[in-house]
């Protein structure tokens, strides 16, 4: 049994499930009160929706960090060398 | 599958691998480069086609430059609007088939990441000189100077691993999907991976005015006036 191994791949599943909520989360919340927003001034509808996509990819960041770690740890782990 | 961190090795010359990314980086340079000489050799008042549509690029751009920063936009124009039309043809290369985006490679976000790194200090120092440089890492107070410096470093890490990771999972999930499913089903996904490369260079671009023209910002005196005031048109 490789344990190195089983722990590297376990890890990398753990850091996008978990790493994935909190993203998700907030996400959720800034589009809906980008949605409202609008909603209530739908004049601003062009600044608005820019500042939300920027936001959200910025949110999105830390979900690809979490990606990239566990990609690192699934191909470029240094224990496995 | 394939690793998306290797990258592949097209040919060598002398000690240097010449990667699959780098002809298609010196493809795009090429293109970009020989596509705007071409449609800029003859300008004219009464513009063409071509050039009422290179005008509304530039236009975007500089509202879009205004808008974020608040600073003229001419100094920085040619930067901004380069790194974004870069950015967004790379991420597009994907759409020809057997090219994959050189913005998936680590190298070249490290680089453009570097570019944007050295840049700040280029605009800085030319903004306020030297000194005024070196004081942008005291706003708003000297106990911030430890975070300052940590914090252009880090910034420009994360645009990388920002791009990188986006374009990247992009291509990768891409490739799942193709080696599991087939031909036709991966074609939504690779709907999405258009407007999230539209956004990333957006975002990219964006967030490199935002550094440097707080760069200096930070490294004017007080007294002088701020750039955000009312914005002139260029001569």
């Amino acid at each position: 049994m490789d344990y190195l191994a089983i722990t590297s791949i376990f890890c990398a599943a753990f850091a996008v499930s978990f790493g994935a909520i909190g993203p998700a989360l907030a996400e959720g919340r800034a589009v809906a009160a980008a949605m409202d927003a609008i909603a209530r001034q739908p004049e601003a509808a062009n600044t608005i929706s820019r500042t939300l996509f920027v936001g959200l990819a910025m949110i999105e960041t830390t979900a690809i960090y979490c990606l990239v770690i566990a990609l690192l740890l699934l191909f470029a782990n240094p224990l496995l060398a | 599958m394939d690793s998306p961190l290797s990258s592949v090795v097209l040919a060598q010359i002398g000690p240097i691998p010449i990667t699959q990314a780098v002809v298609t980086t010196w493809a795009i340079m090429a293109l970009l480069g020989v596509g705007s000489f071409l449609l800029t050799r003859q300008l004219a008042l009464r513009p063409s086609r071509w050039q009422a549509a290179l005008e509304l690029v530039v236009a975007t751009l500089d509202s879009q430059i205004v808008q974020t920063s608040g600073a003229r936009p001419a100094p920085y124009r040619a930067f901004i609007g380069t790194l974004f039309l870069f950015i967004l043809v790379a991420n597009w290369s994907s759409l020809v088939p057997g090219i994959e985006p050189p913005t998936a490679q680590r190298e070249t976000d490290a680089a453009l990441a570097l570019l944007v790194f050295l840049s700040v200090i280029w605009f800085g120092v030319r903004g306020d000189g030297v000194g005024g440089y070196l004081r942008s890492f005291a706003a708003p107070n000297p106990v911030m100077i430890p975070l300052n410096i940590l914090q252009s470093l880090t910034r420009v890490f994360s645009m990388f691993v920002r791009l990188f990771g986006n374009v990247m999972s992009g291509v990768f999930v891409i490739g799942i999907v193709a080696s599991l499913a087939g031909l036709l089903v991966p074609i939504p996904l690779m709907a999405l991976d258009l407007l999230t490369g539209l956004v990333q260079a957006y975002i990219f671009a964006i967030l490199a005015m935002v550094f440097i023209t707080s760069t200096v910002e930070d490294g004017q005196f007080e007294t002088k006036e701020p750039l955000s005031s009312p914005i002139k048109k260029d001569p």
